[in-house]
């Protein structure tokens, strides 16, 4: 027994020295001086997140770097610190801490999967902290501490199965990868098709690293189907569409809808596979806006000239002059001001997409909606083009989704 | 006719499995020496075949593009051997008999590849086109056989043949199956254990390139390739007992088969955990496996 106290007293005591000790780095690290105000860059460098988190990432420091040139946020410069989260909820969680509690930055941009958005989502509401999140999204989430500068279902999803419905498809296939996105995805596209009274034909899960799609192919064949809805992510959509070429089938046989590939996929599976198939995103690199053209060159100049822009890169892009138009409304750079400027509903920018404003309520983005089509060239062209639309992260407006009672999964 | 479509992707499974594992059942069924890098050098052959792409369509006339990928599998196989070599000179080679510290050091060397891969052709997938003869499918009725799948089923055989031959045929063989049976008294009768040891693992990890070629007619190549294959390759060399090649052929074949069947009539997840399961059950009955090798020594 007394061995054991012993043994208590000493981890008592080597827990306490580590804790003065981080004290004591936080409090050096906090004399950040007058002229800059730092801020916080969290996305995966490392792990299977790597290859869609880059583009973000690179969009991002291309606005820093923007804005630190035009005089920086009300006359300081902007200093980022880079974290990886390594494509691991729990590492995104760990730096997540580490940049708001050890580094004091004024605000963080990051995460892409709902996995690590929902790992640090309480960390910022301890904290009362802010998180800038710029990918497109299942909905059903509004945390005061968070604003999604991507897509809500309602300006992604609906509007594409809305447009589908009208185009005169009539049975849906709908797949995806085995996680939350792709899950509440579906569980929206069948509330709204069978509303209509249209017909699901076939529902299917592949997971994250699967790489043989030979039985799922077999599926849509015997489900008769006119049309893929497709939420895989990542790795999938490349073996998924190759193995569909295999077969000699091309989108006059089977037309698909995509919700994950933008620009940068489409190099990777390849334009020749996936010409004439649909996708659904706010933002295309052929967008026809001034700014666009601006962005897309800026991104170009920095980065490579065989790179291209997506619609996260350009969420991302648009998330930091955000937080500068609320920083500079609210005339400081602590949370609770500028949580109160965004609530006023009238922090907006010129984005490469159109205006997009920030929606005081839910701070979800109000954004234009774009269906497209991939052409030879690898590029995106958009076949309808809304105004902007709402965001409703909630689908409360939409008659088929209360009847539906779609809750959020957890 | 959805029958005819049934077995054939089963098959076609089987042999990609049974493929990426032939390389281990060496490495890892002869020698016992768990490569965590297994799969990477996998995806150093996709890479390979990837780069003599490139270097074709910028060096060579229009007509002999589809012949890259011949020139694809020599490259892919050459590279990952020479990569076996070294890796078996200088790591493996000294940590014979000391399982959990070879399984750390190569899993060390598979992070490693994986970063360097990332380092020099970015983060971003790559993607390898399909030679023009292998593009498509062949139509019979209302099925439709990938060129591409029976191509690998090909490729599957002809390895199966070589290595058939190598260890039964040739003298080599001879050598390589008498330093892993009894290594004292082969050193003994003159044979020159070291270098068997470093060409058998070589070998292995050569297999693994061509492995990684054929899968990249079939997905992206990225640095996580490899890891999505190693764990059903591990699996089947288990299942059907290591040590046995043989048994790496049912091993793979009961892995595809089931995966593709139970696929057919649930969902993937659940097909996985019922392959899984099976594999389970047939451990608690056959502990060493589906074929064991019988042996007088005292330690196994």
């Amino acid at each position: 027994m007394k061995k054991l106290n012993k043994l208590m007293a000493l981890a008592v005591a080597a827990a306490s020295a580590i804790s003065l000790a981080s004290c004591g780095s936080s409090n050096a690290e906090n004399g950040s001086d007058s002229s800059t105000v730092t801020v916080g860059l969290l996305h995966s460098m490392t792990g299977s997140m790597a290859i869609s988190e880059q583009a973000v990432l690179d969009a991002e420091k291309l606005a820093i770097d923007e804005i630190n040139a035009a005089g920086g946020v009300n006359g300081k410069t902007i200093e980022y610190i880079e974290e990886d989260g390594a494509s691991e909820p729990s590492t995104f969680a760990t730096k997540a801490e580490k940049l708001i509690n050890q580094d004091k930055v004024a605000t963080v941009f990051g995460c892409w999967t709902s996995a690590s958005r929902k790992a640090v989502k309480s960390i910022f509401e301890d904290y009362g902290s802010l998180l800038w999140y710029p990918v497109q999204y299942e909905g059903m989430e509004q945390s005061p501490n968070i604003v999604y500068t991507g897509a809500a279902p309602n300006q992604q999803i609906v509007p594409a199965v809305e447009y589908l419905i009208d185009q005169g498809y009539k049975k849906f296939f709908l797949m995806g990868s085995d996680y939350v996105f792709p899950r509440t995805a579906n569980m929206i596209i069948k509330a709204q098709v069978e509303a209509t009274g249209l017909e699901v034909v076939g529902e299917e899960y592949a997971a994250m690293d699967q790489t043989d799609f030979a039985s799922i192919i077999s599926k849509i064949e015997a489900s008769g189907c006119d049309v893929i809805l497709n939420t895989l992510n990542g790795t999938g959509n490349v073996s998924f569409f190759k193995q569909m070429a295999e077969k000699n089938y091309t989108s006059e046989d089977y037309m698909t809808m995509s919700f994950s590939i933008a620009e940068e996929e489409v190099k990777t599976i390849g334009a020749d596979i996936l010409k004439g198939h649909m996708v659904s995103w706010n933002y295309y690199q052929t967008t026809d806006t001034p700014e666009n053209e601006a962005f897309v060159a800026a991104y170009k100049a920095a980065y490579g000239e065989d790179r291209v822009t997506s619609d996260p890169a350009e969420a991302a892009y648009d998330a930091v002059y955000l937080w500068k138009a609320a920083v500079e409304k609210a005339g400081s750079f602590e949370t609770e001001d500028v949580l109160a400027a965004i609530k006023e509903g009238d922090v907006s920018f010129t984005a490469p997409e159109g205006t997009v404003t920030i929606d005081g309520e839910n701070q979800h983005l109000v954004k234009p909606v774009r269906i497209g089509v991939i052409g030879e060239d690898g590029l995106i062209t958009a076949v309808v083009e809304t105004d902007p639309v709402e965001p409703d992260p909630y689908l409360t407006t939409y008659d088929w989704a209360v009847a539906a009672n779609i809750q959020p999964l957890e | 006719m959805t029958l005819v479509n049934t077995l054939f992707n089963g098959l076609s499974l089987s042999s990609i499995i049974l493929l990426t594992s032939l390389g281990l059942a060496i490495t890892f069924g002869l020698m016992r020496v768990i490569n965590m890098a297994h799969g990477e050098f996998l995806m150093i052959g996709a890479y390979m075949t990837y780069v003599v792409q490139e270097l074709f369509s910028k060096f060579f006339p229009e007509q002999i593009q589809s012949a890259y990928y011949f020139a694809a599998i020599i490259v892919s196989f050459a590279v990952t051997f020479a990569l076996g070599c070294i890796m078996e000179k200088f790591i493996v080679s000294r940590l014979y008999g000391r399982e959990i510290d070879s399984l750390l050091a190569t899993w060390g060397i598979s992070l490693i590849l994986q970063q360097a891969a990332r380092s020099i052709f970015g983060t971003q997938g790559v993607n390898v086109n399909a030679p023009s003869f292998l593009q498509g499918g062949l139509n019979i009725g209302s099925c439709t056989f990938s060129y591409n799948r029976m191509f690998i089923i090909g490729i599957t055989i002809f390895c199966m043949l070589i290595i058939w031959a190598v260890m039964y045929k040739m003298n080599f063989g001879r050598q390589m199956r008498a330093v892993m049976q009894n290594r004292p008294m082969a050193q003994c009768m003159g044979i020159n254990s070291k270098k068997v040891d470093m060409i058998t693992f070589a070998l292995g990890s050569g297999l693994a390139g061509i492995a990684g070629c054929s899968v990249a007619l079939l997905g992206s190549i990225d640095s996580t390739v490899g890891q999505s294959y190693i764990v059903n390759s591990f699996i089947a060399v288990v299942l059907g007992g290591v040590g046995s090649l043989t048994g790496t052929v049912l091993g793979s074949g009961i892995i595809g088969f089931a995966s593709i069947i139970f696929e057919k009539y649930t969902s993937s997840s659940i097909a996985k955990a019922v392959v899984l399961l099976i594999i389970i059950v047939v451990l608690q009955f056959r502990p060493n496996g589906l074929f064991t090798i019988r042996s007088r020594s005292l330690d196994e």
